[in-house]
């Protein structure tokens, strides 16, 4: 039996954690940047889930390498987005808790 | 491997300290109520993705991740927290109580569902490598194979950094 470090059942089961940990704090929080951070949380699991299937099951080990650096960027594109909506809906409205953002609710 | 006798389980007893960091950050990110801890937390588990993406021979992503998510990601959260302080109120007991219980449910039956998956599946191995991997073979896909998907994202970084300026300049007022 191999070592527990070479083992994908080892990290596909640490990617299934942060996942379910992004999702249960997504859930969860109740202001946007904690919804944020659990977000980041779930990008996480998702690039960890693919370095683990681009080490153990790919021809390629360069794909999965490339692949995740671009997910690093997007992320923080996204990150750097979704701050400056947060800090524009804060000014609006002297908050950023999901409750009191309900101008639209009908 | 090597000579010395126990590298096996030095080697496994680091594993296990970046994946204990990894789920010790995870949860601090997810059940603090100061949202500033959270972000202590998410640091602390992308240093354990770090030591993971190192294990899965990778060192260049690991040293990105610590560039990117520390460095960038974690560093524009603290300013977002400093600017707008979101701490969350203490608010209906009960409601919170039965609202945990079901995203409790629900990740459950998530990490459950992908556990079974990841054990009961045969991954088949790949017959032939194409390269090491190593950092000098990323580097020649960068400039051939994936050329134009750099030069992408390397447009949509520059066209989200205007947004995000052009989004955060228009609520603000004089006053």
């Amino acid at each position: 039996m191999n070592p527990i470090y070479d083992r994908l059942e080892i990290y596909l089961a640490a990617a299934a954690f942060l996942l379910a940990t992004g999702v249960f704090g997504l859930l969860r929080r109740r202001t946007l940047i904690g919804m944020l951070i659990s977000g980041e949380l779930i990008f996480s699991a998702a690039s960890l889930n693919v370095m683990a299937f681009n080490r153990f099951t790919a021809p390629d080990p360069v794909v999965g390498q490339v692949f995740v650096l671009f997910i690093m960027g997007l992320a923080a594109a996204e990150v750097a987005i979704a701050l400056s909506i947060i800090l524009a809906v804060y000014r609006n409205y002297r908050s950023v808790n999901t409750k009191d953002l309900s101008e639209l609710n009908g | 491997m090597s000579t010395f006798p126990a590298t096996t389980y030095i080697v496994s007893g680091i594993f296990l300290l970046c994946l204990g960091t990894l789920a010790a950050g995870a949860l601090i990110a997810v059940l603090s109520t100061r949202l500033i801890r959270s972000v202590c937390g998410l640091a602390i588990c992308c240093v354990g993705l770090a030591g993971m993406y190192y294990f899965l021979r990778s060192p260049f992503l690991a040293l990105m991740e610590i560039l990117i998510y520390i460095g960038a990601v974690c560093v524009t959260i603290v300013f977002a927290v400093m600017l707008a302080e979101p701490d969350e109120a203490a608010e209906g007991r009960q409601h919170s109580l039965l609202w945990g219980t079901v995203a409790l449910g629900v990740a459950a039956a998530i990490f459950w569902g992908l556990w079974q998956l990841g054990t009961h599946t045969a991954w088949a191995a790949p017959s032939v490598r194409a390269n090491a991997g190593a950092v000098e073979d990323i580097g020649k896909s960068l400039l051939t194979t994936y050329s134009l998907a750099f030069e992408i994202i390397s447009l949509a970084l520059l066209v989200a950094i205007l947004g995000a300026l052009a989004i955060a300049r228009t609520g603000r007022t004089k006053s």
